[in-house]
């Protein structure tokens, strides 16, 4: 017995299967408190089609899985090192290629006039509010995260906070809070965006100075603390927030400058664009600021912080900068979804909301502009393709399901990210080996 | 005087590290501190560069109060800080590593990196490698380089020869030489007491926290007292 159990293959064989039928357990009908092994027999005994080719009962259908899971995975052993120089090769190919600075400048111009066209391209009433709400939001709320924890090195897990500083600053500034705006004055939200991003810098920095000089885990905590702490808000001081109720109606933005004049309505395809163009503007500063002096003192700071302190340094400084830069374009995120969707709830600013934009970044590559803009595009495509066109059977919490499946596959085969920085690659691989400085705890440099 | 120390004490919570320890360092000297593990080099080290504020007594650097300044602005002041350990930036070339060694300098700053490249030649022939990538000696200059390319007066060096093949410790040692002749002065915190008192003009020696004695290294080189504790055979050969 011991001995069949060894054998390799069987071994393989058995956890293939194992995995498939959990796999049909997860997929099958759910149980119920009166029949609780109703969920069971759904999954098991039900008469399902494998791909139209025979019916049978489930399990079977599972079963066939399993030794498909089982070829490949046998075939992975035994070619696997093929296939992976083959599939490496294939990527190192485009890299080396895309790196040219000509290539480089036309594959840019290319998405953004691709870009420009998208909402001519997808005629979609669902698909325009997506672009908006979903997509072009939330690249935007991931790039500035990624200042935080892709250049900086510090993990915030309350960045949403930041996000709804500014959206309630855009009802504040407008009027619609029960709380008077300034002046007495009902601005229109493009003048809630200056005021939004330079209250959400002062945020950064309140937040900042005193718990910046945290590392790794103690900082991440405070942060999460923080998200908390603005959501709480936000929900419990009615006199000022409106409560759980929300604010009022936020106008939408008008503009009239010089021969330009345009009045933003509910349609979303109008925010789109002024989201590209913002977005535009923050992806130059902000791969401008990765190569400046203070992009190298943030590397310098996440490669080894003691060190830099000695070069002169100041660790603390750079890091509220990169708190500040980095909520800025949170800022600006919340002033077009609040005077978009024309209001402002707690509800929309939870944690689940500041981990969502943190797997965006982790998947698209932390510290890689590029890596995550298109990382947060491929998410939040996906999502609202779900949304769009629900799966049978498939409830909004599913996607949790998914995007955790996909995260921790992401760790095992792609650590650093689907297009990561290099540098932060390679600190990654040097970490994992005991080498280097990055994101070490209290070894030794402070008592 | 460079720098004098005064009665400074410093305690990591209940411990008491150093118990008002003073001594001081002249201008174009080599200054070394000895002392087995534990005995509080280290310690004394991290409050010359500001990562641990004394509890009580005073640093003055050409005059100037500098006990409460911060880690960072040492290198503004003149006093670069080789850290123990090296840490060097593992993920920068050789290259960035100098110029983050200047980063707190505004004027240009290339005659230093090429002055750099001929004080240890091998770092021009590393000069597009990563940090990570140099061997313990090359890593050992490269933070001597950087620490350098502030263009301190004053150069603390913790440990420099900790370990380092006994070939590469002698290239590094003649190099701190080559160092104060250039006219920086040098403090080097060292566990290799003979290679240290070789090179240093003075020394003086920690136990337990406090300094128990010093003398010019000629003198603590042929010191009974030293001979036995930290010496050994290595005298004798």
């Amino acid at each position: 017995m011991q001995t069949f159990l060894r054998n390799p293959h069987l071994r393989r064989f058995g956890i293939s299967f194992l995995v498939m039928e959990l796999v049909a357990l997860m997929t099958g009908p759910p149980g119920s408190t009166q029949t609780p092994t109703a969920g069971f027999r759904g999954s098991f005994f039900e008469a399902s089609s494998f791909y139209g080719l025979f019916r049978t009962q489930r399990w079977v259908v599972f079963l066939a899985l399993a030794v498909v899971v089982f070829a490949i995975w046998s075939g992975w052993l035994t070619q696997g090192s093929v296939i992976r120089t083959t599939t490496s090769k294939a990527l190192t190919y485009p890299r080396a290629v895309t790196q040219r600075k000509p290539v480089r400048w036309s594959l840019l111009g290319v998405a953004l006039i691709v870009a420009l066209l998208l909402p001519r391209i997808v005629d979609d009433a669902f698909w325009h509010s997506a672009m908006t709400e979903q997509i072009g939001v939330f690249v935007l709320l991931a790039t500035g995260l990624n200042v935080v924890v892709g250049f900086a090195g510090l993990l915030d897990l309350g960045y949403v906070a930041f996000y709804a500083i500014g959206a309630y600053t855009t009802a504040w500034i407008t009027g619609s809070l029960p709380t008077p705006a300034p002046f007495h004055g009902h601005f229109d939200p493009f003048v809630a965006i200056p005021v939004a991003i330079v209250i959400v810098m002062v945020a950064g920095i309140l937040l900042g100075a005193p718990t910046l000089r945290l590392r790794g885990d103690y900082l991440a905590i405070v942060t999460l603390g923080f998200g908390e702490i603005v959501t709480i808000f936000a929900n419990n001081l009615y006199g000022i927030t409106g409560g759980s109720q929300g604010s009022g109606p936020i106008p939408h933005p008008v503009l009239h400058v010089g021969p330009l004049h345009y009045v933003w309505s509910l349609k979303p395809v109008p925010y789109y664009y002024l989201l590209l163009v913002f977005l535009v503007i923050f992806l130059i500063a902000f791969s401008l600021l990765e190569h400046s002096r203070i992009g190298r003192a943030w590397t310098a700071i996440r490669e080894d912080e003691v060190a830099a302190e000695s070069v002169g340094i100041n660790p603390l400084k750079y890091k509220v900068m990169a708190f500040a830069i980095g909520a800025s374009t949170a800022g600006f995120a919340g002033v077009v979804t609040a005077s978009q969707s024309n209001n402002v709830f707690p509800s929309s600013f939870t944690l689940q909301s500041s981990i969502n934009i943190l797997v965006l970044v982790i998947f698209g590559g932390m510290g890689s502009i590029f890596g995550v803009v298109v990382g947060a595009i491929i998410i939040q495509v996906a999502y609202s393709y779900l949304l769009h066109t629900p799966p049978q059977g498939y409830q909004s919490a599913d996607l949790y399901m998914y995007l955790g499946a996909l995260l921790v596959l992401m760790m095992i085969f792609r650590p650093s990210g689907l297009i990561p920085s290099r540098r932060r690659q390679r600190e990654m691989v040097l970490s994992k080996a005991g080498e280097g400085h990055m994101d070490e705890v209290l070894t030794g440099d402070t008592p | 005087m460079m720098l004098d120390v005064q009665e400074a004490t410093v305690r990591y919570g209940a411990i008491t590290a150093l118990h008002g320890i003073s001594f001081q360092i002249n201008e174009g000297e080599i200054v070394t501190l000895l002392g087995a593990n534990g005995a509080g080099k280290t310690t004394t080290l991290r409050m010359l560069s500001g990562l641990h504020a004394p509890s009580s007594g005073a640093i003055f650097f050409e005059g100037a109060d500098i006990t409460n300044v911060k880690a960072h602005d040492f290198s503004a002041m003149g006093i670069s800080h080789v850290p123990e350990g090296r840490r060097i930036f593992p993920q920068m070339t050789v290259e960035e590593n100098l110029e983050m060694g200047a980063f707190k300098r505004s004027s240009a700053y290339h005659d230093d990196m090429s002055r750099m490249y001929e004080t240890f030649p091998i770092l021009k022939d590393r000069r597009k490698q990563l940090g990570a990538n140099l061997s313990g000696g090359e890593q050992q200059m490269l933070a001597i380089a950087r620490a350098l390319m502030a263009q301190p007066r004053l150069l603390l060096l913790d440990e420099p020869s900790m370990g380092l093949a006994p070939m590469i410790v002698e290239t590094i040692f003649r190099i701190i030489a080559d160092i104060r002749k250039q006219g920086t002065t040098v403090f080097v915190v060292e566990q290799n007491a003979a290679q240290a008192l070789r090179l240093a003009d003075r020394g003086y020696v920690m136990e337990n926290g406090r300094i128990v004695f010093s003398d010019t290294a000629q003198n603590l080189l042929h010191d009974e007292r030293v001979r036995a504790v930290y010496l050994g055979e290595s005298v004798e050969s």
